[in-house]
């Protein structure tokens, strides 16, 4: 039989492929499913223009985890590493920071900004080390899962007094106040606040957005790196170790059915029809996506599929691609400027006021933007003298009031555009092309139900113990032999890896 | 010059509470009071003529039956008596009531939604299950998980047996529901948005958050947890008002020998070699006493009444960012007579008897919000309405009435400065107006308005930014981090001197169990018998 493996992986996102390689490495027969025609998930480069291509989804690298790094020898080929972060303010006199080091703001803030940055590296050092473990269950008599609990316990502890009672204050907290609390700058506020809640249903007043900025910083310690080629570059290189270590991967192959028969998995079948077989089946999809489409509320009890249904999981960041003829001028900028990732976000009240809309179903009349040209340091997105301007802009909910059409699209784009010409006064001139994908979009393109970033919200009711649903947070499914790998699983979205390689360990650690 | 062994500063009913068991263990206690009366926030008074206001608290619920039992309330006249439900006034023209009696309820409910009545079973199962864990925690002195005394490892592991007694499943149920948005909880069970709208005003109530906010699925549990007359969750009306409940525990008090001295405003903390002496009065006396304990509010008590030098700095910047927020105003009317509601039939039984709501959907709600989060009062706002004057007529001339609102929001400052005048009339104008709308007559009826904004409330009772709580009820102020990470055990970090006010755990709402659980500490460090009650008896 050619179409029995030891494992089936759906879906060729990052964390699938890590995951694959990871069991391939020992010996399995692997057999990667992707739908579309080219593997990486949300992480892929593909044209949007004539002669333009851009990171479809995700463009920024600053999550993968040191150990997935490491497990896979992965050599990043990075366009541009360590980029500073630099928050537009009218006057030209921008903020930039990077790591530890700041400039722009007042020696207060200066001083104050690197002893909150030291203490939530210190936080998000904590934290990694629980990212990239399985959660330990809570209540059993299991001795890992109470093993790791007392590690965890006596990890915290071993931070000292003073810093044990900071991080149990500030790890339910919103970031608004604790930013209150130690700077002045408005624009300092409101990128910090920014790195808070991209990719989230969350304002920096949300009590929890602490919790998302140390995720941000666990594993990278937030260092934003762009990779040759966007992402899709890295994605082909993890496809060849995955291929390296004897994944098999099959594109344009969609799953439309995890078969099950006596509460286990037999294998899956795809839209046309093949049958591959497999007692292991491991879904890097969304958990509603694979439990609730490809298994089917039939194998499943009632209970669980009430949890799975009330995963909130929709996606508020919108990406936008713009085709330039030129790159915009914009006050005080400097040639290698417009290499770093730049922020519109020039206040907390800014930011938060974007949100407003986004509880309503109503798109942001001011949105949030986080900026790149990726084409200033990789000739290959865009033809000699032209460039690509990548964004990501909140908030765009997925729900919107009315739906999606193209005169909501449009409203989204005049809007972000005129949050930029404030910034860049010649900005209409530039553009040849544009694009617009409102989470509606990138549902439909890369497979996410409800086109949200973490697969599944990322806050303290749907993480760790919890995620993607209480009492299923171990990889492991109620459904013998099947498991899920990603971002949906702990710990949760970006292209970290982490989800990936936990699983891997846990499918190993079963056989 | 007489010495004291212990001075209680503020006669509210945490600073009367706390005297009275330290009272009741021989100490010889003052309790001083700034205001001509005492009762703090939970009083009544007489505004307007004839009419007696409980113009700040005006519900009772929470007040811990223990220490009622304990100090014998009934035998100084506390009477607490349920209200009928509670109503939402629809805009379509159209209510929704909540029954006491749950044949009623479902059937009420069911009119709106056949599967939402089902689901609230399911609902108040659950959340009941969150309250009798809960209310365990209420009248124990919060552990502090840094420390390896053996006293706190102890309690830390009572705590988390408690936990794990709940079970696997519950215990996630447990970590969702104390993490999440009351908007999201309700999700996961309702679908009829009125009846969301009803059940997530419990989230909100005193504090600045909406009810999208994470963290408010707990604020619910906050005013869920109380009960009258051992019915879990029930709220009801203290017979003469809410200054009923601070003149039973003075009786109290004083039946054990205390004294009580009001217009006796504290001027200043006496503190000598981290030690503290004693009181200095605003009229210059000082007073004396080698125990102090304090019912204000933290910031209050350490930024107001203390030299900033006597306190180790790292504790005086945490309580300075202390988030004590004004979130809500009140509204004190006296009425002519009972107004009329036309969605209701004449002889409904909520006329009058249950509290009323006039807002009907989760967007208004959390619109609501929006209007505070930019500095300025709610323009449609979220008014938690009471008449508790056809309940307990005692109150007001025969035939009249008064009624009691609670607004949310309305900020302690306006866009960062003092109200005008102008804005205060304002704020009343927004509230009589949403009123009007659903009463017709409700306007020529009134008598006398009191308007009252987080400001006022600060200037009269002494509350930072009038919070009802004495602090925001968020993770990162509860428990083991009220009020401040370390300081959770009622002690100052000043030799003597104790909190004992809602700033402190288990929060505000009249409970009594902050001046409770400090009392137990005070007698624990002057090595006395304990005569603080800590176990719940009959849950």
């Amino acid at each position: 039989m050619t179409n029995q493996y030891d494992a089936i992986v759906i879906g060729a996102g990052h964390n699938g492929m890590i995951c694959s390689a990871l069991l391939a490495k020992t010996g399995k027969k692997v057999l990667v499913l992707e739908a579309n025609d080219q593997v990486g998930g949300a992480a892929i480069t593909r044209k949007f223009a004539d002669d333009f291509s851009v990171s479809a989804c995700a463009h920024l690298l600053f999550q993968l985890q040191p150990d997935v790094i490491k497990d896979l020898g992965i050599e990043p080929d990075y366009s541009k590493k360590s980029m500073e972060t630099i928050v537009l303010t009218e006057d030209g006199n921008h903020i930039r920071y990077q790591g530890k080091n700041i400039s722009g703001v007042n020696e207060e803030d200066k001083k104050n900004y690197i002893e909150f940055h030291n203490r939530m590296i210190r936080f998000s050092d904590l934290l990694k080390t629980y990212l990239n473990k399985r959660p330990p269950r809570l209540g059993t008599k299991n001795t890992k899962d109470l093993m790791t609990l007392a590690k965890l316990g006596f990890d915290i502890r071993r931070m000292g007094k003073t810093e044990m009672r900071e991080f149990l204050r500030l790890i339910g907290m919103n970031i608004y106040d604790e930013l209150d609390e130690r700077f002045v700058n408005p624009y300092l506020k409101g990128a910090l606040s920014t790195d808070a809640v991209l990719g989230t249903h969350l304002g920096p007043r949300s009590p929890n957005t602490i919790l998302t900025y140390l995720y941000r910083l666990a594993g990278l310690h937030g260092d934003v790196s762009s990779i040759q080629g966007g992402m899709g570059g890295l994605m082909n290189q993890i496809r060849s170790i995955a291929e390296g270590s004897g994944v098999e991967i099959k594109t344009n192959s969609k799953v439309n059915e995890i078969s099950v028969s006596n509460g286990a998995v037999t294998g899956v079948q795809t839209e046309g029809g093949e049958k591959y077989l497999s007692s292991t089946v491991v879904s890097n999809a969304d958990p509603k996506q694979t439990m609730m489409n490809l298994v089917g509320p039939k194998h499943l009890e009632i209970r669980f599929t009430h949890r799975i249904d009330n995963i909130r999981m929709r996606g508020n960041a919108s990406k936008l691609h713009f085709a330039l003829n030129a790159l915009p001028k914009i006050p005080g900028f400097e040639d290698l400027d417009y290499q770093q990732r730049i922020l519109i976000a020039p206040s907390e009240h800014y930011v938060e006021k974007a949100f407003n809309h986004a509880k309503y179903g109503e798109s942001s009349v001011r949105p949030v933007l986080e900026i790149t040209f990726p084409s200033t340091t990789d000739s290959s997105l865009a033809p000699e003298g032209k460039h690509v301007m990548s964004i990501v802009a909140q908030y765009a909910p997925y729900h919107l009031k009315g739906g999606w059409s193209n005169e909501s699209k449009q409203q989204f784009s005049d809007a972000v555009k005129s949050v930029l010409k404030s910034h860049m006064v010649n900005i209409d001139q530039c553009i040849i092309s544009e694009e617009l994908l409102t989470p509606a979009d990138i549902e439909q393109e890369f497979n996410i139900t409800g086109g949200h970033w973490h697969h599944g919200e990322f806050t303290l009711d749907q993480f760790m113990f919890v995620r993607p649903v209480a009492g299923s947070s171990q990889y492991e499914m109620p459904i013998n032999g099947l498991f899920l790998c990603g971002a949906g699983s702990h710990p949760g979205g970006g292209i970290s890896g982490a989800c990936g390689r936990n699983a891997a360990q846990v499918i190993l650690q079963r056989d | 010059m007489k010495k004291y062994d212990v001075i209680v500063v503020g006669a509210g009913h945490n600073g009367l509470a706390n005297a009275a068991f330290l009272a009741k263990a021989g100490l010889d206690v003052l309790c001083v009071e700034k205001n001509d009366y005492i009762g703090g926030a939970a009083v009544s008074r007489e505004l307007y003529k004839d009419w007696k206001y409980s113009n700040c608290s005006y519900v009772c619920s929470l007040l811990r039956p223990e220490i009622y039992r304990n100090l014998e309330l009934h035998k100084h006249g506390l009477q607490v008596t349920p209200y009928g439900g509670s109503l939402q006034f629809m805009e379509n023209g159209d209510y929704f009531g909540s029954y006491h009696d749950p044949e009623a309820a479902h059937r009420e409910m069911a009119r709106h939604s056949l599967h939402d009545a089902d689901a609230y079973s399911r609902y108040s199962t659950d959340t009941m299950r969150q309250c009798r864990l809960i209310r365990d925690f209420l009248l124990r002195t919060a552990p502090d998980p840094t420390s390896f005394k053996p006293r706190d490892i102890k309690e830390l592991i009572l705590l988390g047996n408690k936990f794990l007694e709940l079970g696997e499943d519950r215990l996630y149920e447990t970590i969702r529901f104390w993490t999440m948005s009351v908007a999201e909880y309700l999700d996961e069970y309702f679908e009829t948005d009125v009846i969301k709208t009803a059940l997530s005003g419990s989230g909100i109530i005193g504090t600045a958050l909406g009810i999208h906010s994470p963290g408010t699925a707990y604020v619910l549990l906050h005013h869920y947890m109380g009960d009258v007359d051992g019915n879990v969750g029930t709220w009801g009306f203290a017979r003469g008002g809410m200054g009923a409940v601070s003149n039973s525990l003075a009786g109290a008090f004083q039946s054990y020998g205390g004294e009580i001295r009001s217009e006796a405003g504290v001027d200043q903390i006496i503190v000598k070699n981290n030690r503290t002496k004693g009181v200095a009065l605003e009229s210059g006396e000082e007073i004396y006493a080698p125990v102090v304990v304090s019912a204000m509010d933290v910031k209050r008590t350490f930024l107001n009444c203390m030299d900033k030098n006597d306190l180790p700095g790292n504790f005086y910047k945490r309580v300075k960012n202390f988030k004590i927020r004004g979130s809500s105003g009140k509204l004190n009317i006296a009425l002519d007579g009972m107004p009329t509601f036309p969605a209701l039939s004449e002889n409904s039984e909520f006329i009058g008897k249950a509290d009323m709501h006039f807002i009907d959907s989760m967007e208004r709600m959390e619109r609501a919000y929006d209007d505070w989060k930019d500095g300025t009062w709610s323009k449609d706002p979220y008014i938690d309405c009471t008449i508790p004057s056809a309940t307990d007529p005692t109150m007001v001339p025969p035939g009249k009435h008064f009624m009691s609102c609670f607004v949310q929001y309305c900020p302690a400052q306006i866009e960062g400065r003092a109200w005008t005048n102008e804005e205060r009339e304002a704020f009343g104008k927004s509230v009589i107006d949403q009123i009007s709308n659903y009463s017709p007559d409700f306007k020529d009826l009134i008598l006398h308005v009191e308007i009252r904004t987080p400001q006022d409330i600060e200037d009269q009772i002494g509350i930072t930014e009038g919070n009802i709580f004495h602090g925001e009820l968020t993770m990162d102020q509860l428990l083991f981090n009220r009020p401040v990470p370390g300081f959770a055990q009622y002690r100052a970090p000043v030799k003597g001197l104790y909190m004992c006010g809602s700033s402190t755990h288990p929060g505000g709402g009249v409970m009594a169990a902050p001046g409770a659980n400090a009392a137990r500490e005070i007698l624990l460090d002057l090595k006395l018998k304990n005569t603080v009650p800590e176990n719940f008896g009959d849950d």
